[in-house]
């Protein structure tokens, strides 16, 4: 009997990552509300965590790992800043379209 | 002595300028301009005054700071005091503190009246500088100093088209000069190896064989004192420099800056003496200017531009006086000069300021009970010019033409010489009959003017009154109201200072030659001439050639006032019968030999008109050129902006895009 887990190979985990990312893109470019919009951003984030972490343990270094540390704390810290600017955006339209936001187009 | 004080000379109208020009910022602080101007520049004379009989022998040099010093180059600040250096001090320091004086009066209700006093400050720093410079390159800055000031100063009515155009052409032309005084300096530090005046003439006097070099240096440094000192060709800016204040004529124009050429050359005499030619030409251009610009005097009805013909022409003399090697005569002249012009013109201000503005010598006559006070120092003014026997301008101009004569008729005699003393004699004739012409004219005959349309600072004054910021009534105002009524003497604080001036114009001449001051004071500065003196003085008539000529120019400077008495007092029919006899002449004259036109067309014109080839070169083709460039991306952008939707979605896309292709070029080429 195998663990499960332990029949799982690098591929399945960059797999999950790169489904994640896809699905982050998908959602970035076919919503208009900037909140999902922002979420799907993260969503895109946590694909490439996963990516580094698989890779880390796959190499046996810890470097990914630390980064991924990192990188998640980075992105609470801009999740904060974005949503405090989402709520500005929203003050200024009274609406959560990306839409109303397109002056600068040439 | 102790020379220590000596330095301060420059820096209080320094400090003064600084503090006048503070004083432009706040209404309530104007009237104190002037006090802080006249008191700078009457402890400078009070310095110099101190320091009289103090100076060593061969001159001291007071260091102040460190300038340039460079390798082998050095430029300090430091001032160099000889007898010389004290007379110059003499005649800036105390005209400038009598013309400040009176221009405290004069300038009274002026919009820019502190902007005033700060520009004389200055330039009473500038001169000073020139005149005790140690150095050429600090004499040079002097001298582009003083050039700057008298810039300001004559375009100090801005508002008036005339004026800004005179303080423009009196820059450039004194930047031709000047460019050819710059190229001296640099010759002589290449030459000598050295700036400093006591070291360049210690060197000038050791050259035995003299190169091409060292005999081209006079020439230039000539040129710059030609500009600053109005000689031909260079003289055009003075005339309408006359568009400045009144004082700033007497004292810039006239008095002091004007001087500055005959100044330096005196100063770098010994330079001067290494080419045999360099002296004849310095006289042959004084002594052409003279009688060319005492002839353009004849026909003149400006009093201000008669007076500037008139200096232009004293200048010559000066010249002349120097390019004879008499540079005792030069600088006596300078110094009786200064009081007498100075004089002259701010009497001629009276006159302005009497009858609003008016310059016209056709539109004023018979002045002398409106004035009576202004008519008679203009007249002690008019005989020292004249060169009246016994006054000031008598015993200076009868040194020089002796001095000229002495060359022409001596033991070596040259014909250029005695041509040039008859000249001069010629010349002195035409300035006694062209003085009194306008002294006759303003003040004797019938009683009869019309006034002037402009007042200095009338416009202002109104301006004044419009805002009603002015609300308790100046002395000046009143002075103003009375003058759209009628004309009127100068209170007597006004004329205080001219009284002065007119007993210097009497007695500055007898006192200075017969004391023997003024040539113990030049002999014994770097001025002095050597070995030139020979002991066979020449004669003419039988007579000491001295003694000669002092009868003969007396007799002419009082045939000259005789003729202008007759023809502008006694008969002015007469005079203008004579004008329409010699219609030609008088337009010629009356025209200025038409110099201006000539230099317009053949200088100034081509010149305009290679700007403007050069404008259209630069619009057209260079210009274009960048214009092209700039356009290139404009049409570029034409079609890339539409990619630009401002769509976030449309940016992601294109972004997700751009990646995977990079990925899949990153795939093929990785295999």
């Amino acid at each position: 009997m195998t663990d499960p887990l332990h029949s799982l190979t690098l591929a399945h985990y960059l797999f999950t990552g790169a489904v994640l990312f896809v699905l982050g893109v998908i959602g970035f470019i076919s919503r208009r509300n900037l909140i999902i919009m922002f979420l799907c951003t993260e969503m895109m984030f946590q694909g490439v965590a996963v990516t580094l972490v698989a890779f880390s343990r796959y190499h046996q270094n810890d470097t990914g790992q630390t980064f991924v540390i990192f990188l998640l704390t980075i992105a609470a810290a801009e999740a904060a800043l974005a949503l405090g600017l989402v709520v500005l955006l929203f003050r200024r339209r009274r609406t959560l379209d990306a839409q109303a936001w397109g002056e600068m187009k040439g | 002595m102790n020379l220590d004080l000596i330095k301060f000379i420059p820096w209080l109208p320094a400090l003064a300028a600084v503090l006048c020009g503070l004083c432009c910022t706040k209404k309530a602080l104007r009237c104190l301009a002037a006090p802080i101007c006249i008191l700078s520049i009457a402890s400078g004379f009070v310095i110099a005054f101190l320091h009289r009989g103090g100076v060593p022998p061969g001159g001291a040099v007071v260091p102040f700071f460190e300038w340039i010093n460079i390798g082998g180059f050095s430029a300090n600040f430091s001032y160099f005091i000889d007898p010389l250096t004290l007379i110059m001090l003499f005649v800036v320091c105390g005209i400038g503190t009598l013309v400040a004086w009176y221009a405290a009066f004069y300038m009274k209700g002026d919009k820019g009246y502190a902007r005033f006093f700060t520009f004389v400050s200055l330039f009473i720093f500038a001169m000073t500088n020139l005149v005790m410079a140690d150095n050429l390159v600090l004499l040079y800055l002097g001298w582009e100093g003083v050039g700057l000031c008298s810039y300001l100063l004559i375009g100090y009515y801005y508002n008036k088209p005339s004026a800004v155009a005179a303080a423009k052409k009196a820059f450039i032309v004194n930047r031709i000069g000047d460019l050819g005084f710059a190229l001296g300096i640099f010759l002589v530090y290449q030459t000598f190896g050295t700036v400093s005046l006591r070291e360049a003439i210690i060197a000038a006097e050791h050259v035995s064989e003299p190169s091409t070099a060292v005999t081209l240096i006079p020439f230039l440094l000539m040129l710059g004192a030609f500009g600053k000192s109005a000689q031909l060709p260079l003289y055009v800016w003075l005339p309408d420099a006359m568009e400045g204040p009144t004082p700033v004529s007497a004292l810039i124009h006239a008095a002091t800056m004007v001087t500055a050429g005959v100044y330096m050359i005196a100063r770098l005499l010994p330079i001067f003496v290494l080419s045999p030619y360099a002296l004849p030409v310095v006289a042959v251009v004084g002594g052409l200017t003279a009688v060319f610009a005492a002839t353009i005097a004849l026909c003149q009805y400006d009093i201000k531009r008669i007076y500037a013909y008139s200096t232009i022409s004293q200048l010559g003399y000066m010249f002349l006086g120097v390019g004879a090697l008499s540079t005792v005569g030069g600088v006596f002249h300078l110094f009786t000069h200064a009081f007498f012009k100075a004089l002259l013109f701010l009497t001629a201000g009276s006159v302005m300021h009497a009858l609003a503005g008016q310059l016209d010598l056709r539109k004023m006559s018979g002045l002398r009970t409106k004035m009576p006070v202004t008519c008679w120092l203009m007249f002690v003014g008019c005989l020292a010019l004249a060169g009246f026997p016994l006054t000031a301008g008598f015993f200076s101009k009868d040194m020089i033409l002796a001095a000229v004569m002495e060359k022409g008729l001596g033991e070596h005699g040259q014909p250029l010489f005695l041509a040039l003393g008859i000249l001069g004699l010629f010349t002195a004739f035409l300035t006694a009959f062209y003085t009194f012409r306008l002294w006759f004219r303003v003040f004797m005959g019938p009683e009869q003017y019309e006034m002037g349309e402009e007042h200095h600072g009338a416009e202002e004054h109104g301006h004044d009154h419009g805002h009603g910021e002015d609300a308790k009534p100046q002395a000046a105002s009143d002075i103003k109201v009375e003058h759209h009524h009628d004309a009127h003497e100068m209170p007597l604080l006004m004329n205080l200072p001219l009284i002065v001036l007119a007993a210097g114009a009497i007695a500055a001449g007898y006192w200075a030659e017969h004391s023997g001051w003024i040539e113990s004071m030049v002999e014994s500065s770097t001025a002095a001439v050597h070995g030139g003196e020979s002991a066979h003085a020449a004669e003419l008539f039988g007579y000491h050639l001295h003694t000669a000529m002092m009868v003969i120019s007396s007799a002419i400077s009082i045939l000259g006032i005789a003729l202008a008495a007759y023809f502008h007092w006694l008969n002015r029919p007469a005079a203008d019968a004579a004008a329409r006899q010699y219609k030609s002449i008088v337009t010629l004259l009356n025209n200025k030999y038409y110099v201006d036109e000539i230099n317009d067309a053949a200088i100034v014109t081509p010149l305009r008109t290679k700007g403007e080839i050069f404008f259209a070169i630069d619009r057209l083709i260079i210009d274009a050129l960048v214009t092209l460039v700039g356009l290139v991306p404009r049409a570029l952008g034409i079609g890339a902006r539409r990619l630009q939707t401002g769509a976030l979605q449309g940016y992601g896309l294109g972004m997700a895009c751009g990646a995977a292709v990079l990925l899949l070029l990153v795939l093929f080429v990785a295999n």
